[in-house]
């Protein structure tokens, strides 16, 4: 747990001094020192060399930075990273397996869901966490669910229907099953 | 973008954090729950506390539970814990109802309930449920704890009777019987938005009349409200149309918009006309026409 003592002295430079914590991420161990203010997004991109988690607007409005927190999709700009400290996060770079493309990678690109790709790991992730909270969601909730995050190149319909297609075929569970 | 340095701890349990909000009297000490709203704003340095208390670590805080008559929701528990009805009855309904105009999903896995009252945003659909239903919130601080109703809590925009070394611990909303119905009504420009206006309507209709009528609007004064005025024109009455037609017009002259500009003035008291007019209409639903 991170440790709730003061930390001395209270000079600007002291509250920058790094502490160490250990992230859960993709199933891997990565032990980083960070400062208190480090936001996730930051630590996983700048210590952790996972750049593909995007930083987009930074205020937690855009999703190009959502990744999975415990299985529950979050955005990583609106988190200390100190707070991911003995959670599980999941990022874009966990879901391929070797060369072989996650259902939902394979979907994007069968359906033509990124354009620039920005917000593609965001949008990936996002799917994957209301899929798997929820893998019979209605075309309803779904849609309300991927209005969370901003596409720039406005491709909605073809990241809805990838993300659909996903759903119908419902590879997710056979994975499951796959162990 | 990064926040400005400051001291972070992370107490597990209620008296650790009290402890440090009372030794923290006179700094700009900040509680850190969902951090939905925090965050963001000390990362575009409109917020730049010198300490932050993060609660997230203290487990007493995720209790949802009933205790007699009243739905106790912890400080920590997240906006996505009413994805599903926590209670069974109208209050698990209505909060189901409204949490879909909470944010967007990611948002509402870390959002708090409570976190959302205590930054007292009148544009803020929790605040508008506590308001309404007469919520009681709890306050804890090294000197004790306290309940604060929902009417005191609210001060005015951003603002709460929360003191600076008191941490709200949990809110208590009143079960509502089956009798009881509701209507939630929000007008955005886009989904997942704050509110322009919003109406939340809680009533019971016996033998064609109807009784404890309680209509709460948000999202056009600096604080969320229940509307007297628009309610007594309701107590008693028959169900029609027109009486219903001239609740939400009192509930639209009662307002007092935050906004200076009188053509803004203008359309928030017909949005609130609109949002209560709807949000009576959903509660009544099915019963209008049979009359």
């Amino acid at each position: 747990m991170v440790s709730c003592a003061r930390i001395e002295p209270e000079t600007p430079e002291a509250l920058m001094q790094p502490v160490e914590i250990t992230l859960q991420i993709n199933e891997a161990p990565y032990s980083v020192r960070v400062e208190p203010r480090s936001m996730l997004v930051d630590v996983l991109r700048d210590q952790c060399g996972l750049t593909g988690t995007h930083t987009g607007c930074e205020h937690g409005v855009c999703g190009a930075c959502t990744v999975l927190l415990d299985g529950e999709p979050v955005r990583s700009c609106l988190m200390l990273a100190v707070q991911a400290q003995g959670r599980h996060v999941r990022t874009v770079e966990g879901l391929a397996r070797a060369e072989q493309l996650h259902p939902l990678q394979r979907a994007f690109i069968q359906h033509h869901a990124l354009q620039c790709g920005f917000c593609t790991p965001g949008f990936l992730m996002l799917a994957l966490g209301v899929l798997e909270q929820d893998p019979r969601i209605g075309d309803e909730a779904l849609t309300e669910a991927l209005s969370s995050n901003l596409c720039r190149c406005t491709g909605y319909k073809n990241i809805l229907n990838a993300v659909r297609a996903v759903r119908d075929a419902d590879p997710l569970r056979q994975d499951a099953a796959r162990g | 973008m990064k926040p400005a340095p400051f001291h972070y701890f992370a107490p597990s349990s209620i008296a650790a954090a009290t402890a440090q909000l009372s030794e923290l009297a006179g700094e700009d000490a900040r509680v850190l729950a969902g951090g939905q709203t925090l965050i963001p704003a000390m990362a575009l340095r409109l917020a730049r506390p010198s300490h932050l208390i993060d609660i997230n670590g203290i487990q007493e805080l995720n209790n949802l539970e009933v205790r007699g008559t009243a739905l106790h929701i912890g400080a920590c528990v997240r906006h996505a814990a009413f994805h599903r009805p926590v209670v069974a009855g109208p209050l698990g309904a209505l909060l189901l109802d409204v949490v879909r105009h909470v944010a967007h999903l990611p948002i509402r896995y870390r959002g708090t309930f409570c976190g959302s009252l205590a930054n007292a945003d009148p544009a803020a659909e929790w605040c508008l449920v506590a308001a309404t239903l007469d919520a009681r919130l709890t306050a804890c601080s090294a000197r004790g704890e306290r309940e604060i109703a929902a009417t005191e809590f609210f001060r005015g925009y951003l603002t709460t009777a929360l003191s600076s070394d008191e941490l709200l611990i949990g809110a208590q909303l009143p079960c509502l019987s089956a009798r009881e119905r509701f209507g939630f009504v929000e007008f955005s420009r886009r989904a997942g938005d704050f509110a322009m206006a919003m109406s939340l309507v809680v009533l019971q209709s016996e033998a064609g009349r109807l009784t404890r009528v309680r209509i709460g609007v948000g999202g056009v004064e600096v604080v969320p409200r229940r509307i007297a005025p628009a309610e007594q024109c309701l107590e008693g009455q028959l169900v029609r149309s027109e009486n219903l037609e001239r609740a939400a017009e009192a509930a639209a002259m009662a307002i007092e918009p935050a906004e200076s500009e009188e053509e803004l003035r203008v359309y928030k008291r017909s949005l609130v006309r609109a949002a209560v007019l709807r949000a009576l209409i959903k509660a009544l639903d099915g019963q209008l026409r049979s009359h």
